[in-house]
């Protein structure tokens, strides 16, 4: 049997995992989404782009399913107060997200350029909008949000959604953003050929250029900016039951950067996120496709790796009651719940991976406008 | 205090978006099945019109399952952004199944769907079959998990209350999932979702044999829908909802109220068939009734009694005015952990907290509450009777009426001469819309039924939503009405434009209404 705190810093990581198993999987299509008005010039060329993520989005869009419903049972706390609070943010997302599953199948069965184009910007805004949102998100998570518990945990959140959109949060949302284009890029450029492919490896180089500054950017402006971190300075259990009430916690100019000084080890997140992100360029531009994808997904695990370790042990830190801030230890399960759902996971995770690899084994090659003639009944 | 306005919103918007979340899922459920049979018989013949059959319908499948997927993602946030407390306070255990869900049936389904259309030419015949085989047990098993989270709902098993975290915490896993409430559910339900998937096939098909298109095509799929048909409609009937309701309080409060049973009867309790509710007295001003039938089905004896919603009533004023003692010790424990005196009292006086909190609609301290609020609270503990009565009742007369459309249509295929019965295909063509209707009167009995909790005994529905403003909930609800209306538009637009195409819209030149000419029949 696996202790209480040790439980704890797994689900945290767990969590981190299928967040970066998000943005990977899911992330690649979104790209492809967000590219696709750019990269496809007319209806076939348009349709190629769509069909190489055709067979794999659905099971991609289950990353994020299934994220949301394991941060309800191993973080039920920060889903409660994340998703009420986020409210307008969250449904931005959603309704951007039910173009996705429409876009793809209903989009090529009329044959009229109004509907299809119509359609292709609604896999544009499906694409484009919920990393956006979720960069957004961070850059607020970052900088503490407005939120506190009353005596039963009830919580409150007083902030809107327009101040969600400060400048800081908006620059962690072009990082977000410019990731998850790189990453679509990179798979864009490794399923396509010819003019397709041309557009797909300048929209890669573009976004992990974009990315790579404002990810700096976000730094520099965390080392020398304005905003304050959080620290929690009252003893902690950690493996009391969970009671975000308990503890104390201030605000510090140096409290993202605690964790670095504590264990250096860390600086090799924003380093794998820097040069993945610059060896995906330079391997796409070379048109070494696989490795390129490789070189991003490594990128995004250096990105929201760095995010998760500057942050740690909050998820959530309140900006107007911070003694609120949820945490590591305090808003999880309880251990029974905890130690199935790893159980879970550990079961059915490495399926998961072993059916999604061979259903891209099925499909792989490079999707042409051929294909696309040959199947007009069936393509999407 | 929470407003009403708020809660009513936000019930509103959970009750829109998944009821039409609802219209998508059964015919998943079921349709899916026949793409394995028809796929089978494929595989098994090498009759290509078989391919063509799962083909088509897969088209038709396809259309309804991308709604499915868009409406279905509405109702995982819905939890967190309108039902905040809620989550927190049930989190533990009604995540737990969300998140299996995910990882061992959304996968599976939504990995293989992609297989199933983009992988006809790519994988051997046994092994796409393969493919389809395992999206439908995907489907099925999410079917499983989220039924597993409802009935929990209803019948809260293997959790326990702690007032150190102010929330339920699961103590039986097995509990929660063998709860005999979530196995009824999962039986009853995956079992309309193929009445409703045979019924779609069996109609349109009888479009096509009535106009005269395609003859072989749509004997055949008439056929495997009559028999898949009558036999998932026996399994809803026989296997029927009404085994889960002598399980649990919620259940047989639910079960009084779907009767109509005001007082208690003597065993075994006669069987209401229709009746006059008068809901303000409390009672039927006139009723027809059959003896013993209800004690029949409901306790599945003739000695066990059914509790009338008085009886019900009483027990219930008790618990609420215990459970007062439970908020108030509960409330000093937040403020004192450690205070030894709330601590005994607490736990002497936790199993009716939720009763208690049921007061928290009309009070803020339920110290202060009158008499009269005592007996509002109450009377809050049994839904109002005449829409599960009647609701109830229109669902079970459509679920025999299928019964009398299938056993037809079955005798008529063996006999194979459904097309010399052209009122046969009639009537299987007017009847389309009747699973439907029966499925969203049985959801709604369901969680209707349940109010005024969320949580039955646990947590009140009241006390379940997030703290938002009265116009966040208008906005999103508008928005989602809104969306929801364009897109239900735009599905049963492709949905008519394809069914009327027929198998031609699959370009294989072996059918009518397509571009391709020098068709050759499909079954040479």
């Amino acid at each position: 049997m696996i202790d209480y705190p040790t439980l704890k810093i797994i689900w945290w990581l767990l969590v981190g995992v299928l967040l970066v198993g998000f943005a990977i999987m899911d992330g690649h299509d979104m790209g492809v989404g967000t590219l696709l008005p750019f990269v496809g010039q007319g209806d076939e060329e348009r349709r190629v782009v769509i069909n190489t993520v055709g067979p794999h989005w659905d099971g991609n869009q289950v990353w994020f399913i299934t994220g949301g419903g394991a941060i309800f049972a191993a973080w039920p706390l920060v889903y409660a107060t994340a998703f009420s609070g986020f409210y307008w943010a969250m449904l931005a997302v959603l309704w951007a997200l039910f173009f996705r599953p429409v876009g793809f199948d209903y989009r090529s069965k009329i044959h009229d350029p109004r509907w299809r184009s119509t359609w292709d910007w609604g896999l544009f805004i499906g694409g484009a909008v919920p990393p956006l949102i979720f960069g957004v998100a961070f850059g607020n998570l970052l900088q503490g949000v407005p939120f506190g518990f009353n005596d039963f945990l009830v919580s409150t959140y007083t902030g809107s959604f327009w101040q969600l959109l400060n400048p800081f949060a908006l620059l962690v949302g072009v990082v977000s953003s410019a990731m998850i284009t790189m990453q679509g890029g990179t798979y864009l450029a490794h399923r396509t050929e010819g003019v397709i492919q041309q557009r797909a490896v300048r929209g890669a180089v573009g976004a992990a250029v974009v990315m790579v500054l404002a990810f700096i950017a976000a730094g520099l402006w965390l080392a020398y900016g304005d905003i304050q971190g959080f620290v929690i300075t009252s003893a902690l259990d950690p493996a009391a039951m969970p009671d975000p009430l308990a503890k104390t916690v201030e605000r510090s100019a140096d409290g993202w950067w605690v964790n670095y000084d504590k264990q250096p080890l860390i600086w090799l997140l924003p380093a794998l996120g820097i040069s993945g992100a610059l060896a995906a360029a330079a391997l796409t531009a070379a048109r070494r496709t696989l490795s390129a994808f490789v070189a991003s997904s490594l990128a995004v695990v250096g990105v929201i790796g760095t995010a998760g370790a500057s942050m740690f042990p909050f998820i959530m830190p309140s900006s107007t009651m911070p003694n609120a801030s949820l945490t590591v230890w305090d808003s999880v399960s309880s251990p029974l719940t905890l130690g199935l759902m790893l159980g879970a996971t550990l079961i059915f995770m490495p399926l998961i991976v072993f059916y999604t690899s061979w259903a891209y084994r099925v499909m792989r090659g490079k999707v042409t406008v051929a294909q696309i003639r040959a199947n007009e009944h069936t393509a999407y | 205090m929470i407003s009403e306005q708020l809660v009513d919103l936000s019930r509103l918007q959970f009750a829109a978006t998944a009821m039409y979340h609802f219209l998508f899922v059964p015919l998943t459920l079921g349709m899916v099945w026949m793409l394995v049979i028809m796929e089978s018989v494929y595989v098994m013949t090498g009759n290509v019109i078989w391919k063509d059959m799962t083909r088509f319908w897969g088209k038709l499948f396809g259309i309804n399952f991308a709604l499915g997927v868009t409406t279905g993602i509405t109702l995982e946030f819905q939890f967190g952004t309108n039902w905040a407390y809620y989550s927190h306070y049930v989190g533990d255990i009604f995540g737990a199944p969300l998140a299996i869900e995910g990882l061992m049936a959304f996968f599976l389904e939504s990995t293989f769907i992609g297989l199933f259309f983009f992988g006809w030419d790519r994988l051997s015949k046994t092994q796409h079959l393969m493919v389809t085989t395992l999206m439908a047990v995907g489907t099925n098993l999410s079917a499983l998990w989220i039924l597993i989270a409802n009935g929990w709902m209803q019948n809260p098993v293997g959790a326990e209350f702690s007032y150190q975290t102010m929330r339920m915490e699961m103590t039986d896993f097995w509990a929660v999932v063998f709860n005999p409430d979530a196995q009824a559910k999962f039986v009853h339900t995956v079992s309309a979702g193929y009445v409703t998937g045979a019924m779609f096939v069996l109609s349109i098909s009888s479009w096509y044999l009535l106009k005269g298109r395609d003859i072989e095509f749509a004997k055949r799929s008439f056929r495997v829908a009559a028999a898949f048909g009558l036999a998932s409609v026996l399994s809803v009937i026989v296997l029927g909802d009404e085994s889960g309701y002598t399980v649990g309080e919620a259940q047989q409060t639910k079960m009084a109220a779907i009767e109509a049973m005001w007082e208690t009867e003597p065993a075994p309790a006669s069987f209401t068939v229709i009746a006059g509710i008068n809901e303000s007295a409390q009672k039927n001003d006139w009723a027809v009734h059959v003896p013993w039938v209800m004690g029949l089905i409901g306790t599945r004896s003739i000695s066990k009694e059914i509790h009338g919603i008085a009886e019900i009533k009483a027990r219930n004023r008790e618990r609420i005015v215990n459970g007062i003692v439970a908020v108030t010790a509960l409330e000093t424990l937040r403020q004192h952990r450690d205070d030894p005196v709330a601590r005994q009292v607490f736990e002497a006086h936790m199993a009716d907290l939720g009763f208690g909190l049921l007061l928290k609609k009309y009070v803020v301290d339920v110290r202060q509450a009158t008499p009269e609020m005592i007996d509002r609270a109450m009377h809050d503990t049994v839904p109002r009777v005449a829409p599960l009565f009647w609701s109830f009742r229109i669902m079970v007369g459509l679920g025999f009426l299928m019964l009398a459309l299938f056993t037809l249509a079955f005798w008529s295929t063996l006999k194979t001469n459904c097309r010399q019965r052209p009122w046969l295909l009639r009537w299987a063509l007017l009847m389309l819309p009747v699973p439907w209707i029966a499925s969203e009167l049985g959801w709604f009995v369901a969680e209707y039924g349940r109010q005024p909790w969320t949580i039955y005994g646990v947590l009140p529905t009241h006390l379940s939503v997030s703290t938002l403003s009265v116009n966040s909930l208008y906005g999103s609800l508008a928005g989602f009405v809104g969306f929801y209306t364009v897109l239900l538009i735009v599905e049963i637009y492709l949905m008519q434009k394809f069914a009327r195409q027929g198998p031609g819209s699959l370009g294989t030149g072996r059918y009518q209404h397509e571009a391709v000419h020098h068709a050759a029949p499909a079954h040479a």
